[in-house]
């Protein structure tokens, strides 16, 4: 408990910038759709005649002059893009840290096994993910209620969702790595973050690479397929949540025994 | 009762060497020196036994406890001062004394008071813009504020000014006096001469001799000074010779018959044979290869306290 509370504190200031940062850009995004929805039709046109880049935005599966479409299509990849990079940054760090800034030796030798330094390590992410999700959810809430637009709630609930899960997904990749690292943290999260975003553009434009949509959470978070299955992909959850799961175990396995410098 | 007990403890990074075969005891209530040059293999054995690196092969115990598999009884009893302190920046240092007392369930904060009292340390700084002295005075304070049974001392003095080194030694004698065992590393032999009771010396990640304190200051060798028209030439024995004008100084561990011989048929004026100081013994264990690679007065190696 006294972990999870220090990492939630040591880490309050990024939290904050994050979380607002992602909660401003969101509201913008809303309220500008009321102009975009004046000029919908000539948009709805262009943005569905861009070829693959409409496929790899998901544009040619949805109508983005609806508030749910333009909210999946230009939100979504603020949400997915921001709360990935946010997750990755802090749960790729979050081991290694102590090696980097040389305080190991002081955290490591008050008596507490690495297992239980991990988990409230751990859980202190969990629940600032948590948090960040919450709040941009409220602020999204808000934001279209601001505008006057009826609020399209499952389907933003099921984004919602499937955002959350994509960065705890990613929390759990980025742990697993930092039991491994001793520096270079930072470059990694943003690497495994960019790299699972970018596979998930390649596998909506190539067809031949559509087999790595198991392998990217992103794929699970496409607004167009969330909205019109009026579901989450739950397989391809599952697969993320595997792949997350054998990274932490692989943490847990690996940073007990591992010799601190 | 053994406080701290090692078994042909080896630990090998790769290629390079940590500590090879290090087998030594501590016993209760004692107040051990750990002696050896940088990179000899000092802070290793100390990371060792605090469970942050785990040996190659060899074992060690703690109060009977093994290293690896009971860390966390180990270290609720042990209180550690690194060589080198680092805190989270953007905390103050009651907030790291708090959180340190907070990770060992306890409340110190009376204890805390005193020593940062002791240590003049001011709890309302962050710990990110103290001096390197000051940080250490933190590190000092939240290894020592559990009263632990086993302190774990690494080079404690480095950055502490004179006062302070005094300051910080009467503390851990008080501790000692109270019953708290005492391992102390350092490469200041000053230090481990006047508090330590027996102390270990360690080269090249071995341990070469481990005994009490004037044991080791009794090695065959003398400190002779001569001085007079004097020539001691082809006598075997002869370390460290220092020559000053008339005057002549020199670690001797030949025969003293031969020397008594040699000086017979001299113009002696002026003759001391002492025993060497620890600083001595320490050159004499370290041989020929740190003597000449360092010049013929390293008789200072060590010295910087003073």
């Amino acid at each position: 408990m006294t972990i999870f509370k220090h990492e939630l504190r040591q880490g309050r200031k990024s939290f904050i910038i994050w979380t607002a940062a992602i909660m401003f850009l969101l509201a913008v995004c809303v309220f500008l759709y009321p102009e975009m929805k004046a000029e919908m039709d000539s948009i709805n046109e262009l943005f569905s005649s861009m070829g693959s880049f409409t496929a790899a935005f998901g544009m040619d599966k949805l109508n983005v002059g609806t508030l749910i479409g333009f909210y999946s299509v230009e939100c979504g990849s603020i949400l997915g893009l921001g709360g990935a990079f946010f997750a990755a940054l802090c749960a790729v760090d979050l081991l290694c840290k102590e090696e980097r800034m040389q305080t190991s030796e002081f955290l490591l030798t008050h008596p507490l096994s690495r297992v239980k330094i991990m988990t409230g390590k751990f859980l202190s992410v969990i629940c600032r993910i948590f948090e960040m999700n919450i709040a941009i959810f409220l602020i999204v809430l808000v934001s279209i209620a601001a505008i006057g637009e009826p609020i399209p709630l499952t389907e933003l609930i099921l984004i919602h969702v499937a955002y959350l899960l994509l960065t705890l997904e990613i929390a759990g990749i980025c742990f697993g790595v930092s039991a491994f690292i001793r520096r270079g943290s930072i470059g990694i999260g943003l690497g495994i973050s960019a790299i699972l975003y970018i596979l998930n553009l390649i596998s909506n434009i190539a067809e031949p690479a559509e087999f790595l949509r198991y392998i990217t959470p992103f794929a699970y978070c496409e607004g167009s397929q969330i909205i019109s299955d009026g579901s989450l992909d739950l397989p391809k959850i599952l697969i993320g949540f595997l792949i997350a799961g054998a990274c932490v175990a692989a943490a847990y396995l690996t940073y007990p025994k591992k010799n601190i410098h | 009762m053994h406080v701290i007990e090692t078994k042909n403890l080896t630990k090998s990074y790769g290629k390079a060497r940590g500590i090879v075969d290090l087998t030594l005891t501590v016993e209760q209530g004692e107040w051990f020196g750990f002696i050896g040059p940088n990179g000899a293999g000092k802070s290793t054995t100390i990371r060792t036994l605090l469970g942050l690196i785990f040996p190659t092969s060899g074992s060690a115990k703690i109060f009977g406890l093994d290293v690896v598999t009971q860390k966390e009884e180990i270290l609720k009893r042990v209180g550690y001062l690194p060589s080198e302190a680092l805190f989270y920046p953007g905390m103050k240092v009651k907030d790291i004394l708090k959180f340190s007392a907070d990770l060992r369930k306890t409340d110190c904060s009376k204890t805390a008071a005193a020593l940062c009292d002791r240590l003049k340390l001011d709890v309302n700084r962050k710990v990110d813009e103290l001096s390197f002295g000051n940080r250490k005075k933190v590190a000092i304070v939240t290894a020592l504020q559990s009263k632990p049974e086993l302190l774990i001392l690494d080079e404690p003095t480095s950055g502490l000014d004179p006062l302070m080194q005094h300051e910080f030694f009467e503390i851990i004698r008080e501790y000692n006096k109270e019953g708290s065992t005492v391992f102390v590393s350092s490469h200041i032999l000053p230090e481990i001469e006047r508090n330590c009771d027996r102390a270990g010396v360690i080269r090249e990640g071995r341990l070469i001799a481990c005994d009490s304190v004037e044991a080791l200051g009794q090695s065959n060798a003398k400190r002779i000074s001569l001085s007079g028209d004097v020539n001691v030439d082809g006598l075997a024995g002869i370390k460290d010779i220092c020559v000053n004008g008339e005057t002549k100084s020199f670690l001797y561990s030949g025969d003293i018959n031969a020397l008594i011989g040699k000086l017979a048929g001299c113009n002696v004026k002026d003759l001391t044979i002492t025993d060497p100081d620890l600083d001595e013994i320490f050159l004499h264990f370290y041989g020929n290869d740190a003597k000449e690679s360092t010049g013929p007065n390293t008789g200072s190696y060590g010295r910087e306290e003073n």
